[in-house]
């Protein structure tokens, strides 16, 4: 299944949760905000939610900014 | 105390967190700075590096956090980001940026305006980044923004407060905190923003390129507050002729006579 995460091509080789795509990254779920085809995923729906064909997902933390 | 909606702040020193050049740094700057309001950006996150979190470093202290939209465009991606803010803070406080042109990163009235109006009434507390100019700030502020912070100069560029006679405008006129935001590049120009009367100011580049971080924050701090004290004392009136400090009456003879 082929994606586009933070606006770069990924496949995802198993069918996935926006927890399960979280885990493969290595990213603690407290410290990110998911956007799943511009909508916020909540971190309760983390697990319930799937990843499909073609979507598109951001994955976004604060950084230093002034 | 500074007050802004609803909350207090003993520090009038508002702490941005980019270019530090390391996490460590950027906690000691920030605690030699005493501020209690730090500023961060959103980015998507670097995949090559997934431990790298700002909010780690940080650690579990007692700051308010602003976030803001810089690197939007419109109002649009400005909402777009408010909303990813809040999710990832927990909190409705919103520095809102739009900056529409990456060479000078000059803030879009017209869509800043439209952004602060919408964010409100969303609930959040909206700190709009502006130009210093009066009429905007007025509407800013009929539209509910929490408090206004116009540019001294243009953001990074260390000028310091360019358009002092427009700022002073808006702290006269402004029923919400003024915070002069971006430019200041010296802790002379805190200070001289402070003595204007405005009610905080937000520094970043000057403290984070600077040679040594940590005591450039503290200069910052002694600055702000030197400043608010030197507006609260009251400032003397400038004048263009001379007035002597020193008493007129009582002066020697003006023929020199006594050096013979």
């Amino acid at each position: 299944m082929n994606i586009t995460l933070n606006g770069n091509n990924k496949s995802l080789q198993k069918k996935s949760s926006v927890l399960d795509l979280l885990k493969d990254l290595q990213l603690t779920p407290e410290t990110v905000v998911v956007e799943l085809n511009t909508t916020i995923i909540q971190p309760d729906s983390y697990d319930s939610t799937d990843i499909g064909e073609g979507d598109q997902v951001e994955i976004i933390r604060f950084v230093g900014g002034g | 105390m500074l007050c802004i909606s609803g909350t207090e702040f003993r520090s009038r020193l508002f702490l941005g967190t980019g270019k530090f050049s390391s996490s460590t740094v950027m906690a000691e700057a920030i605690e030699a700075s005493d501020c209690q309001m730090i500023t961060v950006a959103l980015r998507r996150v670097d995949l090559e590096n997934p431990d790298d979190d700002i909010m780690t470093a940080l650690g579990q202290r007692e700051y308010t956090f602003l976030p803001n939209t810089s690197g939007a465009r419109n109002a649009d991606e400005a909402i777009r980001l408010a909303h990813i803010a809040r999710a990832a803070s927990g909190s409705s406080w919103l520095k809102l940026e739009v900056t529409p042109d990456p060479r000078t990163l000059l803030p879009d009235p017209v869509e800043t305006l439209l952004a602060t109006e919408r964010l409100v009434k969303e609930d959040f507390i909206v700190l709009p980044y502006m130009n210093a100019d009066p009429i905007l700030a007025l509407k800013l502020q009929d539209v509910g923004a929490a408090a206004v912070m116009p540019l001294g100069s243009p953001i990074g560029t260390n000028q310091g407060v360019l358009n002092d006679s427009q700022i002073e405008i808006i702290i006269e006129q402004a029923r919400v905190p003024v915070v002069v935001d971006a430019g200041i590049g010296a802790p002379s120009h805190a200070a001289y923003a402070m003595e204007m009367g405005a009610d905080a100011v937000l520094v970043n580049t000057a403290i984070s390129v600077a040679g040594d971080p940590v005591a450039m924050a503290a200069a910052f701090a002694q600055a702000v507050k030197a400043g608010r004290t030197a507006y609260l004392a009251g400032m003397g009136q400038k004048s263009k002729q001379a007035c002597a400090s020193s008493p007129e009456t009582g002066k020697l003879s003006s023929d020199l006579g006594f050096l013979a």
